[in-house]
């Protein structure tokens, strides 16, 4: 039962071109004032194989923006909630009590308690997408690996990008349906 | 007059001019917390201004946000043709350089005995005095070649200017001998012309790209991993020659892991096939090159079956491989490197590596070396050159011939022996000459030899510690330097501005250096009054109109027309070689007494119970200048020891596991924390080079992780230019508690 939304926003990481650098992570941190310790992005990386047989894969990774969002759901006070225009997940951070459910919930790890008492985490950089900006971590990085866009809009640069690439999900078991796709 | 892009396929570089100017703005402490405000706290209405970075040495173009006079952001600049808008970490992460709490504030001057780390603030007047009176007292003493400088950095270039004007040559950068230098070398040797920085590799063309040690996407030259990246998008199959398995060889079509040591003999195999096959490029060769008959008699031993037995790297392999190459040709290259000093032949190695290039027949081709074009910039009006008259000592009479830099290292052993002539005053600008220059103990005992020491530096780095002086920089964040103007695909001039204002006490490197000048009488050499005066005039000296003027300061870069970057075809080209020909036999070397082909040695091999140790980079860090930069260190807070899985296992270590590092002199480092992985061969350990700090002023730094440069007691020298070869030595683990 997804909530209704204009749009559907999305992310793709393009692992052809990630080599996670981190520079996602940094911008993402200045530009959200995420405090020291803490962060709304991390870089994945998984070698499989024994030497000299080897495959390696790297990610930069988020928050995945669920159509079926286990965080809102869980939430006690309605503080996650879908963003009705972009379709994004997002947390009030006035009506959020720390209480952690949606932490526990959500199997991307996606989340963390800010310093502040709340519970933190990607928006999208919605405060840009609502300026037609592109989102911190895909205007910096240097292998324009991170693409942000409306799945529901099929001529959209991700739309096209998700349809013509292999796209692959992250733990689509749990039912959650994330919008966050790795192009191989 | 309208300024011209300058081809560099008819102008070889000469070096430009700088000056100094008096008297910017006073030095409001800025507010000294990183700014972590709200969500879109960069709302429109930020001051932005546009500028370069300095995290590492590519200079980017970045726009910085700031409010109420604190940096609140930075992005990559779009105007700037080495960003295209976007940045690695490292500049995306300054902020946390910037705000160091760890920062040098106030001029030092030394209290206890050289070495021992105590110093007493002063005030810059007390502090150049004593600069001036030390360096005085030498020139009177000795003369004003016994002073040198070893420097990093683009504010270094108003130091360059004052040594000379003093009358010294003896001003050389660590970067040469101690980096890329080989391979400038051995390019000037085969092509006529090194490749500078940034390298004109034409990687998002290439359809085939062999990588030799080169860790790309671990080393984040911005523009370079964007065309990586690009070529990777496009098909583009690499071929990573490492001993470790890299982010790189993870994208690779092909990884060889090859035996430390041996990439010579690899390329001399992959030469012998394209010649003994014919899958060289043949009208290139016809039409560019001379010696080639000797290059296939000489090369000819380096059969697939004698490369394996050298390098481990299977027969079939080498031919696959180098078919790859050659099918791509001309859009495929083997990549040149950059940091390059391994083996102390690494010039003969990179001059292989050019040899190899040639028979792909790649310069001047899509895919391959593009050719580039740099922007027309004259020097101030008026400005005087300096020439002084004693050539540097970096070296004896007959050594390092084919060196076109100065060699840091020979600085050193001139300081510590006295031959050619004795050097009695250092000026050490942003380099931490313990961590830079090989055997730490000679750099420590040529300190202690000297009348007078001044450290010029942003942060309380070890070598700060053993100065008479220490002056402070304020970063590139905080002030002018020179105008930027390198060989490029997209020629452009770029301006470094100040962004804010200087943390604490510290100043710029321009005034620093004008006030000097000032008080040793060369303020001649210094004829503008601020940097502000030293570009505008330089610029309209040149031809650029106000508009464009205006431009330059407003988006921190002004391109110009660039020149062709491919050859037509069958195109007449006179290279820069004594013979005017890609040389693949070189007479110069054969008159010097050097192997006119490059020839395979096999270096010595680690002992029983002994590892290469070999070292890189991380993509959040520039050596060690940024391992006190929070921001950073959050993302890669230590370096580990990366050591083969089944080795690990043997040595009953485990993963996460502290060991101290013990080389074959008895030098120690660590503890650092085992990396146990498929990811490197059993013969040779891998670490990220710039953490283990001693210095404990760093205090995010002190003490965390190993300093591999602290292994590097024993090193090569590579006779024909001086570079200093480090993958030489051979450590032992020691499990310590934790």
């Amino acid at each position: 039962m997804a909530p209704r939304v204009e749009r559907r926003f999305g992310m793709t990481v393009d692992q052809v071109r990630c080599v996670g650098c981190s520079a996602c992570v940094l911008a993402c941190a200045d530009e959200n004032g995420v405090p020291e310790g803490h962060t709304r992005r991390w870089v994945s990386e998984v070698v499989r194989g024994r030497f000299p047989e080897l495959t390696a894969e790297v990610w930069s990774d988020c928050c995945q923006h669920c159509d079926n969002p286990p965080c809102v759901s869980s939430c006690p006070t309605g503080a996650s909630h879908v963003e009705p225009r972009t379709g994004t997940t997002q947390v009030h951070k006035e009506r959020c009590t720390g209480c952690k459910a949606c932490v526990a919930s959500c199997p991307y790890d996606a989340r963390y308690v800010h310093p502040d008492g709340y519970i933190d985490k990607c928006t999208l950089c919605l405060h840009r997408l609502e300026r037609g900006e592109r989102t911190a971590c895909e205007a910096i990085c240097p292998t324009s690996a991170i693409l942000v866009g409306d799945l529901d809009d099929p001529s959209s640069e991700i739309s096209r990008a998700v349809r013509s690439r292999h796209a692959k999900q992250q733990k689509l078991d749990g039912g959650t349906r994330p919008r966050f796709f790795l192009l191989q | 007059m309208i300024p011209a892009t300058l081809s560099r396929r008819r102008f070889l570089e000469i070096s430009g001019t700088a000056g100094l100017g008096a008297a910017l703005a006073g030095t409001v402490p800025a507010a000294m917390r990183a700014r972590f405000g709200e969500p879109g706290f960069d709302a429109p209405g930020d001051e932005v201004v546009a500028s370069v970075c300095e995290m590492c040495f590519w200079k980017c173009g970045i726009r910085v946000h700031k409010q109420d006079g604190v940096a609140t952001k930075i992005e990559g600049n779009p105007a700037h043709p080495l960003s295209r808008g976007r940045l690695c970490p490292r500049g995306t992460g300054a902020l946390g350089n910037l705000y160091d709490p760890d920062r040098l504030r106030v001029p030092l001057i030394r209290e206890g005995e050289r070495g021992e780390d105590r110093f007493r603030e002063a005030t810059w007047e007390e502090a150049l005095d004593r600069v001036a009176e030390g360096l005085r007292g030498v020139i009177e003493t000795h003369g004003p070649q016994a002073i040198a400088m070893l420097y990093h950095g683009a504010g270094g270039s108003f130091f360059k200017t004052l040594v000379k004007a003093l009358g010294s040559a003896n001003i050389a950068a660590p970067s040469y001998a101690q980096c890329r230098g080989p391979r400038e070398a051995g390019f000037e040797l085969t092509f006529g012309e090194g490749l500078g920085s940034p390298e004109p590799l034409d990687l998002a063309n290439a359809k085939c790209v062999a990588l030799i040690g080169s860790h790309l996407g671990e080393n984040m030259h911005n523009t370079q991993v964007q065309d990586f990246a690009e070529g990777l998008s496009k098909g583009m199959r690499v071929i990573t020659v490492d001993p470790r398995f890299s982010t790189a060889a993870g994208k690779s079509a092909w990884w060889l892991p090859i035996r430390p040591g041996t990439d010579m003999a690899l390329l001399l195999g992959w030469a012998n096939l394209l010649i003994q096959e014919g899958w060289y490029d043949r009208a290139f060769v016809e039409q560019h090159a001379t010696g080639f008959d000797q290059l296939a008699a000489e090369v000819a031993r380096y059969t697939p079956e004698a490369v394996f037995v050298e390098t481990g790297i299977r027969p079939d392999v080498l031919r696959a491989t180098a078919r790859e190459l050659a099918q791509a040709a001309p859009s495929a290259l083997v990549h040149p490197g950059r940091h390059v000093t391994w083996y102390g032949d690494d010039s003969q190695r990179s001059r292989a590596i050019a040899i190899v290039n040639a028979l792909l027949g790649n310069w001047g081709a899509l895919g391959g070396f593009y050719l580039t074009s740099k922007s027309e910039l004259k020097g101030f009006p008026g400005e005087p050159a300096a020439h002084p008259e004693a050539p540097a000592a970096d070296r004896k009479e007959g050594q390092y011939v084919f060196a076109n830099e100065n060699v840091a290292s020979g600085l050193r052993d001139a300081t510590l022996t006295g031959e050619p002539y004795p050097i009695h005053a250092w000026l050490v600008y942003g380099s931490n000459l313990p961590n830079v220059l090989p055997d730490a103990r000679k750099t420590y005992e040529a300190i202690q030899k000297l009348d007078f020491m001044v450290a010029i530096d942003i942060l309380p780095a070890e070598i700060c510690g053993w100065a008479d002086v220490v002056l402070p920089e304020c970063t590139y964040l905080e002030r002018y330097d020179d105008l930027i103007a390198p060989f490029h695909r997209e020629p452009f001039i770029a301006l470094r501005q100040p962004v804010v204002e200087p943390l604490g006490d510290s100043k710029p490197g321009w005034w620093m250096a004008k006030e000097l000048a000032k008080r040793l009488g060369v303020d001649a050499y210094f004829p503008w009054e601020d940097p502000r005066e030293l570009i505008e005039e330089r610029m309209r000296a040149t031809g650029y109109d106000e508009a464009q003027v205006a431009t330059l300061f407003a988006e921190g870069a002004l391109r110009t027309e660039p020149a062709p970057l491919y050859f037509a075809p069958g195109e007449a080209y006179e290279w820069g070689t004594p013979s005017g020909k890609i040389e693949l036999w070189s007479q110069q070397l054969a008159d010097m007494g050097f192997d006119p082909v490059p020839v395979h040695r096999r270096p010595a091999q680690p002992g029983p119970g002994e590892f290469r140790l070999l070292f890189g980079r991380a993509p959040v860090h520039t050596f060690g200048r940024t391992t006190n930069n929070a921001r950073l260190l959050q993302q890669f807070p230590e370096n580990e020891l990366w050591i083969n899985r089944s080795v690990a296992q043997d040595l009953g270590l485990r993963n996460g596991q502290p060991v101290m590092v013990t080389n074959q002199d008895g030098a120690t480092t660590g503890p650092i924390k085992v990396k146990a992985t498929e990811r490197i061969r059993h013969d040779c350990v891998y670490m990220v080079h710039g953490f283990g700090h001693t210095s404990k002023h760093l205090r995010r730094a002190f003490g965390v992780g190993a300093n591999d440069a602290a292994l590097v007691t024993r090193y090569e020298v590579d006779p024909l230019m001086g570079g200093t070869g480090m993958n030489v030595n051979f450590v032992t683990l020691e499990a310590v508690e934790g």
